[in-house]
């Protein structure tokens, strides 16, 4: 149990990425984004190319990341350039990155097994010998062997990686929505036309803004792949709808009052989301029900306002009933 | 400082819609004019300032702005010769953003945005005394979002932002329509002494007949897409809404139309 909790937190915080990317075109820039879905696959179809040639797997999550802010260039451009709505400029993008997914792959799966003959080497193997190496060193107590059995797991170091990873892209992030630039992104998904009246370039905020977000999602299906160890090309079906409810668990556990709080919203969110399904998985719910479960959750996250306004409504006017007949009773 | 030569503008050419809204406009401002725009509905008072800010492309004709021609120009790339003030208290700000990450914004109006730190130290001291002149209370609520301001306080924060960096012009677009009368009659002193304290060059449209004769140096009357009545000075000054009542129905040969100012009248 305690691995499965452990492996929901790690594989939570890689997709802790892709929830803050969603939240860069969701929340900051006000537009549903749907080409996530084809870039999170590409990241990592790339990263799992590059890695079983040989090549570093931080240099592969790198390349990754390029290849979403080229996903996301090129539904800016369809956006902005074409006047596409945007939603159907991600849907575009989605269903093209889908074929080139598989020409970039070859192949509709890539496996990347950490063991057996052609293991290959992921961003988490250096981690995890670390901690096997660590831990031989004191393995003297056999009391205590449950725990160092988590410290050598897979989804210890996946932890580990997944913590250093999110900490630091957060930081970022936060440094960035803070520079003049960032400001202007965030007051183009306010009001365009203050914006403009500014002199800024709307069509630029959006095109950075939605480049920036594919890249963060790419980056994640990166790590991802090496998490689950292998790409898949159907790992980005349903991913936007996992990115949300990520998100609005997050608002909703944590809360939005400063952007500080709003970035370890998201993480949380992503974490608390993957803890939830390992919970209703183990449980016995069946995998394929899966999607089903998170739309259902979300719509029932997305429509919290107007039921709450509904039952707030019903009480206060129960109440006022009330009111009247102590008044007339009185 | 402004030439609008022979400015055309058709909306929807083609369709039964067709209007033309802007029919051969020549406007000349002079540095330091502030110019007040009255005229009935659909005149082409705000389609005017909408020329001029490059909301769309005009069909035909030039606007030179302090020597510079900006005909070609699109809407963000006009941004450093104007201040903007909208009739909307909402179109002028960013809602969800802190007040003085707005002003931070309005103060490198037409400057490329680098990746230098959106607000200093020094702006935010620059700011409180700013927004202490205007006297409600806003210096003491600088992380405040904007959205949750009263729309004649985003109006008077709107106004700031358009005059922070000094611009050629100052549009005012009807600033004062959606507030009531006691937070209009306030937003136009402020712009008033704005205007006069920094000389800037101004033209407000207002569809309030007694504000247009009180304010400014001049006035203009819109009809039809073109100027019809232009008045400075001390000719001016001696201005009755009886008598520019009556100037229109001279000059266009029929009854000044306008839904709001019987309104407001």
């Amino acid at each position: 149990m305690v691995n499965i909790i452990l492996g929901a937190i790690a594989l939570g915080l890689l997709w802790g990425i892709m929830t803050l990317g969603v939240h860069l075109t969701y929340r900051i820039l006000d537009v549903a984004d749907l080409t996530v879905e084809g870039t999170i696959t590409t990241g990592g179809a790339i990263a799992a190319i590059m890695i079983t040639s040989g090549i570093n797997p931080w240099l592969s999550c790198l390349a990754a990341l390029g290849a979403g802010l080229i996903g996301g260039l090129v539904t800016a451009l369809l956006h902005t350039k074409l006047k596409i709505p945007a939603l159907l400029s991600g849907i575009l993008t989605m269903t093209a990155c889908y074929s080139i997914n598989l020409r970039i792959m070859g192949k509709a799966n890539i496996p990347l097994p950490s063991t057996g003959s052609n293991k290959v080497e992921t961003v988490f193997t250096p981690v995890h010998e670390l901690m096997k190496k660590l831990v031989g060193e004191y393995d003297d107590s056999a009391s205590a062997a449950w725990f160092y059995d988590i410290i050598c797991s897979k989804n210890f170091s996946a932890m580990l990686v997944g913590i250093l990873v999110i900490i630091v892209i957060s930081v970022i992030t936060y440094w960035f929505f803070g520079t003049e630039l960032g400001c202007a992104i965030r007051a183009t998904g306010n009001n365009q036309k203050m914006v403009r009246a500014q002199g800024i370039s709307t069509t630029l905020m959006i095109i950075i803004c939605l480049m920036l977000s594919n890249g963060l999602v790419a980056l994640s299906g990166a790590f991802i792949a090496q998490y689950q160890a292998y790409a898949d090309i159907q790992m980005g079906i349903g991913s936007i709808v996992i990115g949300l409810a990520s998100l609005i668990i997050g608002e909703v556990l944590i809360g939005t009052k400063t952007f500080k709080r709003n970035l370890v919203a998201l993480a949380v969110g992503a974490v608390v989301y993957r803890i939830i399904i390992a919970l209703v998985m183990a449980a016995g719910m069946a995998a394929n029900d899966l999607k089903l479960f998170t739309a259902i959750t979300v719509t029932l996250c997305l429509s919290l306002p107007l039921i709450k306004d509904k039952l707030n409504k019903i009480v206060s006017k129960r109440n006022g009933e009330a009111a009247v007949t102590a008044e007339k009773e009185g | 400082m402004l030439k609008m030569i022979d400015i055309h503008k058709t909306f929807n050419a083609g369709t039964v819609n067709e209007k033309k809204a802007l029919n051969g406009l020549n406007l000349t401002l002079e540095k330091g004019d502030f110019v007040a725009v009255i005229g009935g509905n659909g005149a082409g008072k705000s389609t005017m300032l909408n020329a001029l800010s490059g909301v769309w492309p005009v069909d035909k004709g030039e606007i030179i702005v302090d020597g510079v021609n900006i005909t070609k120009k699109v809407e963000h790339q006009r941004a450093p010769y104007l201040g903007r003030v909208f009739q909307d208290p909402m179109m002028g700000t960013a809602a969800n953003m802190e007040i003085q990450e707005n002003l931070a914004l309005a103060l490198r109006r037409g400057q490329k945005r680098t990746l230098r730190w959106g607000i200093t130290e020094k702006e935010r001291r620059e700011y409180k005394e700013l927004l202490a002149t205007l006297d409600l209370g806003l210096e003491n609520r600088m992380t405040t979002k904007v959205g949750l301001l009263s729309g004649g306080q985003r109006q008077a924060l709107t106004l700031l932002m358009a005059t922070l960096r000094q611009p050629k012009i100052l549009l005012l677009d009807e600033h004062t329509a959606a507030l009531d009368p006691k937070t209009a009659a306030k937003v136009l002193e402020l712009s008033d002494k704005i205007i006069s304290d920094n000389g800037l060059t101004a033209l407000m449209v207002t569809h309030n007949m007694k504000d247009a004769i009180k304010h400014g140096n001049r006035l203009i009357m819109m009809n039809n897409g073109q100027i019809i009545f232009d008045v400075k000075g001390e000719e001016k000054k001696n201005l009755t809404v009886n008598s520019l009542l009556q100037k229109f129905t001279e000059i266009s040969g029929s009854e000044f139309a306008n839904d709001r100012m019987l309104l407001s009248e």
